[in-house]
């Protein structure tokens, strides 16, 4: 009976294809529009997740003074000693790696070619920490970062912009005052994603920085590697409180010094657009149950233009409850078929969008399945009604009506 | 009673039907009795509001009497639910209508399917008895059109098929040429007196028109809610059809 049903409402269907099409619109869009803003959601979370991830994971950044939007101190802060990083290196628990840094901004010259880019001083650890990895060359050697030799690895940017072709290792290049060799090449990053641009550096080992550009000892800047078997916030905790002590911060004070951690920035984020997602699909579920409610007028609309049909079917042996399901079967038929054109128009637009908004499109299949059973739930919840008062329809009237 | 006298296949006793209440009641039907035996082609005739729709419904087993006795083939209808009666429908009734009832924008075939629906017949026989019954109203050539497609007295033909497409034992017309030309009632009503005559299906009908009327063997005349009289059709009794030749 079920089988018959489901025809004899797609009969229907197909009959009035126009007014079905309209009276499922509210369905569509809302489909559509809980699908594609979870689906942009979840491919704004991944974008940002993999931007985060590029910045290193199990990372704290150590700067001088205080963090994001806190006034700064009367005078700025010192930078950090070499000691300090050593001692971090050796008294923290939990502490893999530190790479010291320090920056500069210089001119590259090479031959007719210049480019203003950021030499950062800084050691191997740094390339690790940070998530760096070479498309030519190799990194500095334990010599040469003792040493202080002017060798350096060079960002694509900067390779774009001094060198026209060939190949770059090995070529030499002015920077300031100094000659550098170049022993490696960055591999490109990308633009997107969270403070200076990677790609536009020439890395070189603190020692020749520290000499020969900078002029001074001073450390700007520590990257801190952290063991995946420690927690971030307990080991940023103790560097917080060694650096203090080193610092000679007054308990009552202030740090005046700020310890990034990339997890919490991605907590924090993915949980941010966690909440707008659902936020913007619970809009949206509204949306969706305003269509119910256009299928239910429909519906009722459709069971009093179709009365006598109904009295011709109960005229002819048709029990109630076969006509109820008729117009349940109907009404489930029309969120269903609703419910899959939105999901087609959803994927549409997502595959659309996605690109425009620089996200990659990650086709979530739970929620087009929780989309489309919601459809269909909201196509029995809203026929009901309606399939109830032509069930309960006397047969002699129904046949009476004009 | 006398043992081999057939049992009627209709039958009313005492049957009233009132409607509304208090100040606005209304009698309906006054006391009915009323037989009708299987073969048998009953006319209806009355002024309208003498009570004969009420009955048909009664009859047809869409509405039940407010006192009284219905039995159908012996069995008490008069106290059976609105689901079990349409059971007793789709199983043993036929109907017919003025308005032919057809559903709309439905080829003439899905049309006289319906009944069949409800009995869940499958697919396949559902298709060969509708066909036959098309076949028996001549409109084989016509079952994959739809009721807009067809005049007046071929909308009336797939109205009688979808009617006998269940084999019924009673049909029930209501001013089943209510709508139509004379030469078309005239074919109508020979199409209904073969099916009476050949497939033995008992007849109940409802008109105006005596012309109508003298097709059936008995005509019944209502008068203010009571049978005014019932009169044997002397014409069919001595084997004179009217207008056979139509057919």
């Amino acid at each position: 009976m079920i089988g018959i049903t489901i025809i004899l409402a797609l009969r229907e269907i197909r009959r009035h294809v126009m007014r079905s099409f309209l009276t499922t619109l509210g369905i569509i869009i809302g489909v559509a529009a809980v699908v594609t803003m979870v689906t942009l959601g979840n491919g704004a979370t991944a974008a940002i997740s993999s931007q985060i991830s590029s910045l290193g994971s199990n990372l704290l950044t150590v700067r001088p003074g205080q963090g994001f939007g806190r006034g700064g101190g009367a005078a700025s802060p010192p930078p950090f000693e070499e000691v300090d990083v050593d001692a971090v290196r050796k008294q923290v628990a939990g502490v893999l790696s530190v790479a010291p840094q320090t920056s500069i901004a210089a001119t590259a010259i090479y031959e007719a070619q210049n480019w203003s880019t950021t030499v950062t001083g800084t050691t191997n650890d740094y390339f690790q920490a940070s998530h760096l990895k070479l498309s030519a060359g190799r990194i500095f050697s334990d010599a040469e970062v003792d040493s202080g030799k002017s060798v350096c690895v060079v960002g694509s940017t900067v390779i774009t912009n001094l060198f026209k072709g060939g190949d770059p290792v090995g070529k030499t290049f002015r920077l300031k005052a100094i000659s550098c060799q170049i022993i490696g090449v960055l591999e490109t990053r990308g633009a997107a994603g969270f403070g200076p641009d990677q790609d536009d550096q020439v890395v070189m080992p603190i020692k020749t920085v520290m000499r020969r550009l900078t002029g001074n000892r001073e450390v700007r800047a520590f990257q801190v590697g952290v063991d995946p078997a420690y927690d971030t916030t307990a080991v940023s905790a103790s560097i917080a409180a060694l650096l203090r002590e080193r610092r000679k911060i007054g308990p009552n004070a202030d740090d005046d010094f700020n310890i990034f951690d990339s997890k919490q920035l991605a907590d924090t984020l993915s949980g941010t657009t966690k909440t707008l997602t659902l936020l913007l699909g619970a809009v949206a579920t509204v949306s969706l149950i305003v269509g119910g409610i256009g299928i239910m007028n429909i519906m009722l609309v459709s069971v009093t233009e179709r009365t006598r049909e109904i009295g011709i079917r109960l005229a002819v042996g048709a029990v109630q409850s076969e006509v109820l399901m008729q117009f349940l079967v109907e009404a489930v038929a029309l969120s269903c078929l609703g419910g899959l054109l939105g999901l087609g128009l959803a994927l549409v637009a997502t595959l659309a969008i996605s690109p425009l908004m620089g996200i990659p499109f990650v086709f979530d299949l739970q929620i087009n399945l929780l989309a489309f059973m919601f459809s269909a739930a909201i196509g029995i919840l809203f026929g009901y009604f309606p399939a109830r008062r032509a069930a309960s329809l006397n047969p002699i009237d129904a046949l009476s009506h004009e | 009673m006398n043992a081999p006298a057939p049992e009627p296949i209709i039958a009313l006793r005492g049957v009233t039907r009132t409607f509304g209440s208090g100040e606005t009641v209304f009698q309906a039907l006054k006391g009915i009795d009323l037989d009708v035996m299987p073969g048998e082609f009953v006319a209806v005739m009355g002024a309208s509001g003498s009570g004969k729709s009420t009955m048909m419904n009664i009859v047809g087993c869409l509405d039940v009497p407010t006192s009284g006795s219905f039995r159908f083939k012996g069995f008490e209808v008069g106290n059976l639910g609105r689901d079990q009666r349409a059971m007793l429908r789709r199983r043993y009734l036929g109907f017919v209508f003025q308005g032919f009832n057809l559903l709309a924008r439905t080829t003439a075939l899905e049309n006289v399917e319906l009944p069949l629906i409800y009995r869940r017949d499958d697919a396949s026989s559902r298709r060969i008895a509708s066909m036959a019954a098309l076949e028996k109203v001549g409109l084989a050539d016509w079952s994959g059109h739809t009721p807009s497609e067809l005049s007046g007295g071929q909308q009336q033909r797939v109205a009688i098929a979808r009617a006998i497409v269940t084999q019924p034992e009673v049909l029930l017309a209501d001013e089943p040429t209510g709508n139509l030309d004379s030469e078309r009632s005239r074919e109508i009503m020979a199409l209904l007196s073969s099916l009476n005559r050949d497939a033995g299906i008992s007849i109940m009908m409802v008109t105006h028109e005596p012309d109508m009327a003298a097709f059936a063997h008995t005509i019944i005349h209502f008068k203010d809610g009571m049978v005014e009289k019932r009169e044997k059709n002397l014409a069919i009794a001595n084997g004179n059809a009217p207008t056979d030749a139509t057919d």
